[in-house]
């Protein structure tokens, strides 16, 4: 029975990844590109070397961070759209601690760094956890909003605050060398750094704390029925907001690669959206950790493949990409097809143990959305 | 004489279950014509049939003598009903709370100025005025008057319902189908409801009420058809049967409609002291004050909307209505004022909630984390934060050999348990550090017959074990079994008190529309 | 005298900037009065863009580009109305996905057309409208708030997004009227679109909404789903906008130029503002986001 259980969430997003994928390759061939072709150089482009593999993990990293900022919050019941700006906010943190405390000893900075990605973007998670809570506001529409609203404070910051004197570019100064974490050899110069294991222990870390601790049992509880959780004495806004917070601060994490892996300092605009993707990774993996780090290495992958089609094609962009996952996202999300290909999944349970008559008159008074 | 309605050897099955099997009765035309059935007996569906919500998988139904179409499938949508003359008042109303009575009435057949008829029909500007001029004449036809400008979310429940009827009468409807129409309405409210169904009789209507209060089907119907398990089991004239008879179809066996309580042990301490609550709100408290002693079941009854929902809230949730609350409530001694509901439940206080789909389960999760839902913090169930779930299974399958939950699976998931099944779930968790007071909401709502007199006893030990217990019901039957002692609640009011054996049905039905001794 | 032609031109200006909102913004309306969230008009936007740009270049008529807008806009909102009225998927996600879509779509075909993912090639002066779009986008106005106060589809596309079940106990499909709601929706983005790439620029680039179906849909929040101030939000954020463009760079005080993401961030700040209560309160259509399942 656990089997059967099983089979069909295993089964389901591969189907949807493949039939994404082949429309999005399909694609390719209005272009006049052979999509045999396209596909094998996304494949290449992503696995084809050591540096190659290199920058699909490099890609990998923030996609884990937001991938999972975005499921913590919806075990939560909440819609996070706004990793983007947790991100920007917890990088932003990240170089500002770096600039302004360049004397941190070599063992505490890192330390220090990491700290403050997870407070920077904490801080812009727990404000829509906050105004949900407490003031009863949508938070799909403030992440939104708080995402614009970070890409402004951000920019403001760094010019006027932190910028680099020596560039034209929209940056700041670099972080102390004290900051800096190390960057693999084996990957050829692919700014492959310590943030990926960090990422890898992140994802444990989630899982353990949603499945093993009370206070995960308590967050999912809240995620699945507020009014329950409530009556069974759990405090659902501290809940929420906690979450949030916590969701945040995982995308911040994303700072952790960026400034102290790769650019050794903020630049605006550094993201290719890795937020918005996170969602893509987040429903694929079913909000599960452990799925969420295969499944960003799908999406790191596709992204890193892309970049290849600008040079090796003559008529196709690294875009596809962008559509590419806006297929797989659609593929997975269409719940419907699922209840046209086969209702009688559904029924798992031995029918006699199912009362005997159903009442759907009941079962429709009681409906309500989980979000 | 042609029947109004004829069903004839219908089915409908959903996922394979059915719940409907071989369906006919006739409903004859100017007659009240009651269905009566238990949860998930399968009127409802046969009535959702009948309007077009749903589409038979076999069988047909005739009105006035005429298939419609013929084959079965051809009703498909509420439409064909509404123009054949039929019309249903859904026990949930249909009505869209920040628009007015009268743009929810004329919905779907709206009217406009022939001025406009170049136009096609959805764009012609709708003439409010023309569908008041006919709606003012039905209203004086049958007694039903509304404020057509009001928003319906500013009317009460007996005016909406009200609406609703009107909203038949404006589409000419014939044949009217009321969805346990009294559910929410109080005595009066009712008996004014049934005088207006009885008028619509004598000009010519025909009603059909779904309901599953007996005493109700006696006093208004001149049929009545049974249901159980998705079969038709008993068709009876009303001026040859009574409720024992009506009962037993209903259950398919012997009831006891009473429970016995033991006499009660040794009334003890207050476990429950409210005074001079008030609470702003809707339908907001105003100066509560009773008691609840170790050892006694205190009923509160009355219809719901009264203020009942708010005394749970300010039981459970005090934290939250500090600003809004006034007076004291102490449960165990302590006063409670400013406490979470954590806070509140540690003092040894259970609840078994109203709606336990919403409050008290977590319907996507199996068994075992449902039975967790609140006890997480507890040891043996964790430790430092973490969870044990060996423990926590050791104690789910005593539980469910103790309650005899089925399935007896701890991975079921809690939605696809029958609702008794699902009580238990909440009862035995609620029990599990045997509560010193505990609070039960309709705690036989949904529930089959089988399950009630179990949850029954298992509040009635409660009592004899020292617990003191507060029921909040609207059945009146339950809460006259049970109960020690019966207040009774309007208007956010406690409006009489009546000790064992000293209330009648009567005398609370009275005080439960608002009627002073 | 120079303050009062400042004045008059910001006036102008911001009647100009917000047109592309208006659009966008009704576009929303008619959508999430019927009860779809529609998170994907920055999309809408995009694609109508691109489509008026190209059908511009190709039939040299501006007036053609537009109804091109409207046929791309709406097609990509059949797209959507699939997946979110018909196949129930999550309207958020889907949301999300479809506004990735058209960014990657719009430089994938530009591609193809046009060799460059970066823009269209230019419009001349006379292929691109010169005050039109401002006009029709106030008489669009007009047509939605009268639609849905004065006829009975109006009056059902607002049933649909409060209480769907009665609309369909009233025997009138919910489905179709979202459908209906959906469609007009993305015209109306589309035109939005249009009036950024043939109206305000001369010619269509990547990425170029640059967020304003998400303001859109901030002026739609602020105008607490109502036509007319939803109507007023769209000229305040557009005033906004146009002062920003008008201050960058200049110093007012100080030795430094003006900070303008402070101005940039406002109607955003605003939206936040207004949800929470601290300006107002707007509510949603109570059946927003829920997908409808006729029995």
């Amino acid at each position: 029975m656990r089997f059967k259980e099983k089979l069909p969430q295993i089964l389901k997003p591969l189907i949807s990844i493949m039939v994404g994928l082949s429309l999005g390759l399909l694609v390719t061939k209005i272009a006049g590109e052979d999509p045999w072709n396209v596909l094998e150089i996304l494949v290449r482009g992503a696995f084809g070397s050591r540096y190659d593999f290199g920058m699909t993990l490099f890609y990998t990293t923030p996609l884990i961070f937001t991938g999972l900022s975005v499921a913590f919050a919806f075990h939560s019941g909440l819609f996070n759209i706004g990793a983007e700006g947790q991100l920007a906010m917890g990088a932003l943190s990240v170089a500002a601690v770096g600039i302004l405390f360049p004397n941190a000893p070599g063992f505490l900075a890192p330390v220090l760094g990491v700290l403050a990605a997870v407070v920077g973007g904490g801080i812009w998670g727990a404000i829509p956890g906050w105004l949900r809570a407490r003031r009863g506001s949508h938070e799909v529409i403030n992440t939104i909003m708080l995402n614009f609203i970070a890409a402004g404070l951000t920019s403001w910051v760094t010019l006027y605050l932190l910028k680099n004197p020596d560039s034209q570019n929209p940056e700041t100064a670099a972080v102390a060398p004290s900051y800096l974490i190390r960057q693999f050899s084996f990957f050829d110069g692919a700014p492959v750094s310590m943030a990926f294991f960090v990422a890898l222990m992140a994802a444990f870390v989630v899982w353990f704390i949603l499945w093993k601790t009370v206070l995960g049992f308590e967050i999912r509880a809240v995620g699945q029925s507020e009014s329950a959780a409530r009556s069974a004495g759990i405090d659902a806004a501290k809940m929420r907001m906690l979450a949030m917070a916590i969701a945040g601060g995982l995308a911040g994490l994303v700072g952790v690669g960026e400034v102290m892996g790769n650019a050794d300092r903020f630049r605006v605009g550094f993201s290719p959206g890795y937020g918005f993707t996170g969602i893509a990774v987040a429903l694929l993996a079913r909000n599960r950790p452990f799925a969420i780090v295969a499944s960003a290495l799908l999406f790191g992958a596709l992204h890193k493949g892309a970049s290849e089609l600008d040079l090796e094609t003559e008529n196709v962009t690294r875009d596809l990409s962008l559509i590419l996952q806006a297929l797989v996202i659609l593929c997975v999300s269409a719940e419907g097809v699922w209840d046209l290909a086969g209702e009688r999944y559904k029924l798992l349970i031995k029918k006699k143990w199912i009362r005997s008559a159903p009442s759907p008159e009941l079962a429709e008074e009681h409906y309500s959305p989980k979000v | 004489m042609i029947p109004a309605v004829e069903f004839r050897r219908l089915n409908k099955s959903f996922h394979g279950v059915h719940a409907n099997v071989d369906i006919s009765f006739k409903v004859m035309k100017g007659t009240i014509h009651a269905i009566i059935g238990e949860n998930g007996a399968g009127k409802s569906t046969a009535m959702k049939m009948l309007y077009g919500t749903y589409q038979p998988d076999q069988g047909e139904i005739l009105i006035h003598g005429k298939s419609w179409g013929g084959k079965p499938k051809s009703w498909t949508s509420p439409l064909d009903a509404i123009r054949s003359g039929i019309g249903m008042v859904h026990q949930h109303f249909m009505l869209s709370a920040p628009h007015t009575a009268l743009d929810n009435i004329l919905l779907g057949v709206e009217t406009s100025h022939p001025f406009f008829s170049f136009l096609p029909k959805s764009l012609r500007p709708i003439s409010r005025v023309q569908a008041q001029v006919k709606l003012d004449r039905i209203a004086d036809q049958y007694g039903l008057k509304v404020d057509w400008s009001a928003k319906v979310e500013n009317l009460s429940v007996g005016i909406q319902q009200r609406i609703e009827i009107l909203k038949l009468l404006y589409r000419d409807a014939e044949i009217l189908i009321l969805d346990e129409p009294t559910a929410v309405l109080t005595p009066q409210e009712t008996s004014e409801l049934f005088a207006q169904l009885k008028k619509l009789c004598q000009l010519g209507k025909t009603v059909l009420i779904i309901t599953h209060k007996l005493k109700e089907v006696m006093s208004i119907a001149d049929h009545v058809t049974v249901f159980r398990a998705g079969r038709v089991v008993g068709e009876r004239e009303i001026s040859e049967t009574n409720i024992e008879e009506l009962a037993t179809l209903m259950v398919g066996r012997k009831v006891r409609l009473q429970a016995d309580a033991p006499p009660p042990p040794q009334v003890k301490e207050p476990v429950l002291e409210i005074s001079g609550v008030s609470l702003a709100a809707r339908h907001g408290l105003k100066n509560v004050s009773f008691q609840v002693k170790a050892g006694e079941i205190v009923g509160i009854s009355g219809v719901e909307g009264n203020g009942q929902a708010e005394l749970l809230q300010v039981l459970l949730h005090p934290k939250d209505h500090t600003e809004s609350m006034t007076g004291e409530v102490k449960v165990l001694g302590k006063s409670t004022a400013g406490m979470t509901t954590e806070q509140v439940k540690e003092l040894g206080v259970g609840v078994i909630p109203d709606d336990r789909l919403r409050d008290g389960l977590l319907l996507d999760r199996p068994v075992r984390d449902n039975f967790l839902l609140g006890l997480q913090r507890r040891k043996p169930f964790s430790r430092a934060g973490i969870l044990s779930y060996s423990k926590l299974s050791k104690e789910v399958s005593r539980a469910i050999e103790e309650y005899d939950i089925r399935p007896p699976l701890q991975q079921a998931k809690a939605s696809l348990l029958s609702g008794g099944n699902q009580q238990k779930i909440v009862i035995a968790r609620e029990f599990k550090y045997s509560p010193k007071f505990l609070i039960a909401s309709q705690p036989t709502r949904g529930v089959d017959v089988g399950a009630i007199e179990f949850i029954h006893k298992r509040i009635l030990k409660a009592r004899q074990e020292g617990s003191g217990v507060l029921l909040i019901s609207s059945e009146l039957d339950e809460i006259l079994a049970l109960s020690d002692r019966i207040l009774v609640m309007f208007d956010g009011r406690i409006l009489a008190e009546f000790k064992r054996g000293e209330a009648t049905e009567q005398a609370l039905g009275l005080r439960m529309g608002g009627a002073v001794s | 005298m120079e303050f009062l032609a400042s004045g008059v031109q910001i006036f102008e200006s911001t009647l100009r900037v917000s047109t592309p909102l208006l659009f966008a913004a009704l576009g929303g309306l008619l959508s999430e009065r019927s009860g779809v969230v529609n998170i994907a008009l920055e999309g809408m936007m995009l694609i109508g863009g691109f489509g008026a740009a190209a059908v511009a270049l190709s039939t040299q008529s501006p007036v053609a580009g537009a109804f091109g807008a409207i046929f791309c806009g709406a097609l990509f909102a059949i797209l959507y109305g699939l997946f979110v009225i018909e196949l129930k998927a999550d309207q958020i996600v889907a949301g999300t996905a479809f506004n990735m879509l058209a960014a990657g779509v719009t430089p994938f075909l530009m591609k193809v057309f046009y060799d460059s993912s970066t823009s269209t090639p230019s419009l001349p002066l006379e292929l691109r409208f010169q005050q039109g779009p401002v006009w029709i986008s106030w008489v669009c106005l007009g047509l939605v708030w009268a639609w849905l106060k004065y006829t009975p589809s109006g009056l059902w596309v607002r049933i649909a997004g409060e209480h769907p079940e009665a609309l369909d106990s009233a025997g009138i499909r919910v489905k179709r009227v979202r459908w209906i709601s959906v469609i007009l929706s993305g015209c109306l983005a589309g035109l939005g679109g249009a009036s950024l790439s043939i109206f305000l620029a001369s010619s269509f680039s990547r990425n170029m909404t640059a967020g304003r179906g998400f303001m859109a849909l901030a002026a739609l929040i602020f105008g607490k789903w109502k036509p007319v101030p939803t109507a007023i939000a769209c000229l305040l954020f557009g005033f906004f906008d146009a002062l920003q463009i008008r201050l960058q760079g200049v110093v007012l005080w100080g030795s430094e130029p003006v900070p303008v993401q402070f101005i940039q961030v406002l109607p955003y700040l605003v939206t936040v503002l207004v949800l929470a209560g601290v300006v107002g309160q707007s509510k949603a259509p109570r059946s927003l986001g829920v997908p409808f399942q006729a029995n």
